[in-house]
């Protein structure tokens, strides 16, 4: 098992290696002239100048492949041309609004998904199973940037129940200032006790975490019953009920948990997903998280940016993956 | 020689049955009409359309944000360009370029694992951690990134989704490779002294396709959800081309007072991948005997 994990582990950085060579390659080997790119379109010769330093394009590819990677070892994701801000610092000020959301849509990913996966399964071609069924495809199909206008004209133009977008409402922020003690508002508000600014926070994150959890709710629901019904079919199941236990026994006590290893890959890698359909749902919602800033930086063409936001993604997958792979191993059945 | 191979290789003979499965699922016989009534629709629409002019940027100020009539059923958008004329015509635009960055994916997918598979070793280590690199990227943002390396267009997206698909065909073609290549004909094929090319290009990949071509069939509506997302970025299609994306980012700075130049194009994206998906999802049911209705 640890051994497993280690050798895991070692090929998760092999990949990371790979992430960066391939960043490297696009963004200097590929363009003819890399800091013209990295400087923006609308740059000065003395912004592309210092873009050309920055980029160390002076010297051979080797040693610029090695400095690459020394940069990105400390942290280093290059200087964004429209604020001249260190792109991993503002990074780390957009990630918490976009945790919270991805989070809250994992929660209902598995409050809402599982249950409904387990109860269509236990009503196999029954109304409720088709229901779900559709939902599940459903939910997969739709675009979720339209999901998010959609949701936006029935509750905030049609019924006036929700605001708009934004995390909270300017009145809010006039009278109190935001508690920033984790980032992830809900909390902060909860810990310092801000009850209003707490209802505020929260009418304003129900539309946004509706859209971004269809998609997982939809994908676990349908995963959890696939794997269900296999399982359900194997013979130790048949021989369980031949035996005279309860189909409630069988169905929470032997059949869930051989299906908990699918499912929990399932919830992993769906949120790998998640992350990219919140980058589109944040910029109709004006929710200040990467997604605004990437959405912002691909207008302007904030190439420096771009990349670190996609070096930031493929580091969360790559995590994501070898949780997913770990919890897998941790089956028993599983001899590694 | 090739004769005596051919009757060596197994077949996917089951075309009449598998079209008798996929009838007798309702759903999926209805999402299967429906898509062959939206490709004749995306084949046919600069004929059929009411406003054909209004496909390209001519421009009716004077009846711009009408409201869904009888003129024009989903109404005019922000140059008085019916909104109907360019939710049809993009079928047109989607479909093709949804196929297209499919089959790109799979002319580079399919020949690489294909040698993955067969010839194994270093060569097979090398393809497939380079498969597993490009996977290890959200599926959007590396899209996203190489488009704006290299400029936006419907072109160069359809090009850059391409480059972030290919690794999927690669990994599945891989599988297949590996399973069939120790058959009988292709050992055959090796004893009399046919080149490894020949035999990956006549024996291996013929005889691994209708898996791949089902994975295919499945990833179209993804594929062109993915290419509407970088259109509604502003990285696809490029005004006046009437792209479903494109139509819903335009249409989202006079929302939601003039909502149907969004949400009409946004319906157009459901039905169309909902129909993809249902019809793949029909398509695995009959491959897969397990999950089949008895």
């Amino acid at each position: 098992m640890i051994k497993y994990i280690i050798k895991r582990l070692l090929s998760s950085v092999v990949v990371l290696l790979g992430v960066i060579t391939l960043t490297f390659i696009i963004t200097r080997v590929v363009p003819s002239n890399p800091a013209v790119k990295w400087a923006g379109s609308r740059a000065t010769q003395e912004q592309i100048a210092q873009a050309s330093i920055e980029l160390g394009l002076d010297k051979p590819l080797p040693v610029q492949y090695v400095s690459y990677l020394n940069q990105l070892l400390h942290g280093d994701l290059g200087t964004s041309y429209s604020s001249k801000q260190p792109v991993a610092k503002e990074l780390a000020q957009y990630v918490p609004a976009t945790l919270e959301l991805v989070l809250i849509a994992f929660v209902l990913a598995i409050i809402v998904g599982i249950p409904l996966g387990i109860y269509s399964a236990k009503k196999k071609d029954q109304l409720l199973d088709h229901c779900s069924r559709f939902f599940s495809i459903g939910a997969v199909s739709l675009p979720t940037f339209w999901v998010a206008l959609f949701l936006q004209l029935i509750f905030y133009k049609t019924l006036q129940l929700l605001p708009i977008g934004g995390r909270l409402s300017v009145t809010a922020t006039v009278f109190d200032t935001q508690p920033n003690v984790t980032g992830l508002l809900l909390l902060d508000c909860v810990l310092t006790g801000k009850w209003g600014m707490f209802r505020d926070a929260l009418s304003h994150m129900i539309l946004p975490c509706i859209t971004i959890a269809l998609y997982p709710v939809g994908l676990v629901s349908r995963m959890t019953r696939s794997a269900l019904l296999e399982i359900l079919n194997e013979d130790y199941i048949t021989a369980g009920r031949s035996y005279g236990l309860s189909e409630r026994k069988m169905l929470w006590k032997y059949a869930l948990k051989n299906s908990i290893g699918t499912t929990a890959t399932d919830v992993a890698l769906s949120m790998g997903y998640t992350l990219t359909d919140t980058f589109l749902v944040e910029a109709i919602f004006s929710w200040p998280g990467i997604g605004s800033y990437i959405s912002e930086a691909v207008t302007t063409l904030n190439f420096p940016a771009i990349i670190g936001v996609t070096i930031f993604g493929a580091c969360c997958y790559i995590i994501l993956n070898l949780v997913a792979d770990i919890i897998v191993a941790m089956d028993p059945r599983i001899r590694l | 020689m090739d004769a005596i191979l051919d009757t060596l290789k197994p077949r996917w003979n089951s075309f009449r049955e598998s079209l008798y499965l996929l009838a007798r699922n309702k759903l999926s016989l209805l999402a299967l009409i429906i898509l062959v009534a939206l490709v004749l629709l995306a084949i046919f629409s600069p004929v059929i359309v009411p406003y054909p002019q209004d496909i390209a940027d001519e421009t009716h100020i004077e009846a711009k944000f009408s409201e869904p009539s009888s003129e024009h059923l989903m109404g005019t958008d922000e140059l008085g360009r019916d909104v109907f004329s360019r939710v049809v015509y993009g079928a047109r635009v989607s479909i093709s370029s949804g196929l297209m960055a499919v089959a790109i994916a799979l002319v580079i997918g399919v020949p690489l694992g294909a040698v993955a598979g067969s010839f194994g070793g270093w060569v097979d280590n090398v393809i497939m951690r380079i498969t597993d690199v490009f996977l290890s990227f959200p599926p959007l943002l590396l899209a996203i990134a190489l488009v704006a390396l290299l400029g936006s267009s419907l072109t160069n997206a359809i090009m850059a989704i391409s480059v972030s698909w290919w690794p999927w065909y690669t990994r599945l073609m891989r599988g297949q490779a590996i399973s069939i290549k120790e058959r009988k004909f292709v050992q055959a094929a090796e004893t009399i002294g046919t080149s490894r090319i020949k035999i990956i290009f006549k024996h291996i990949i013929p005889n691994c396709i209708s898996p791949i071509i089902v994975q295919a069939s499945m990833d179209i509506g993804g594929v062109i959800m993915t290419l509407a997302s970088l259109s509604f970025l502003g990285l696809g299609a490029q005004s006046p081309t009437p792209e479903w994306g494109l139509m819903i980012s335009t249409g989202r700075s006079y929302f939601p007072d003039k909502w149907w130049c969004c949400i009409f194009p946004g319906l157009a994206i459901f039905l169309t991948v909902l129909c993809f998906n249902l019809l793949g999802d029909a398509i695995r049911e009959i491959l897969d005997p397990k999950t089949r209705k008895k």
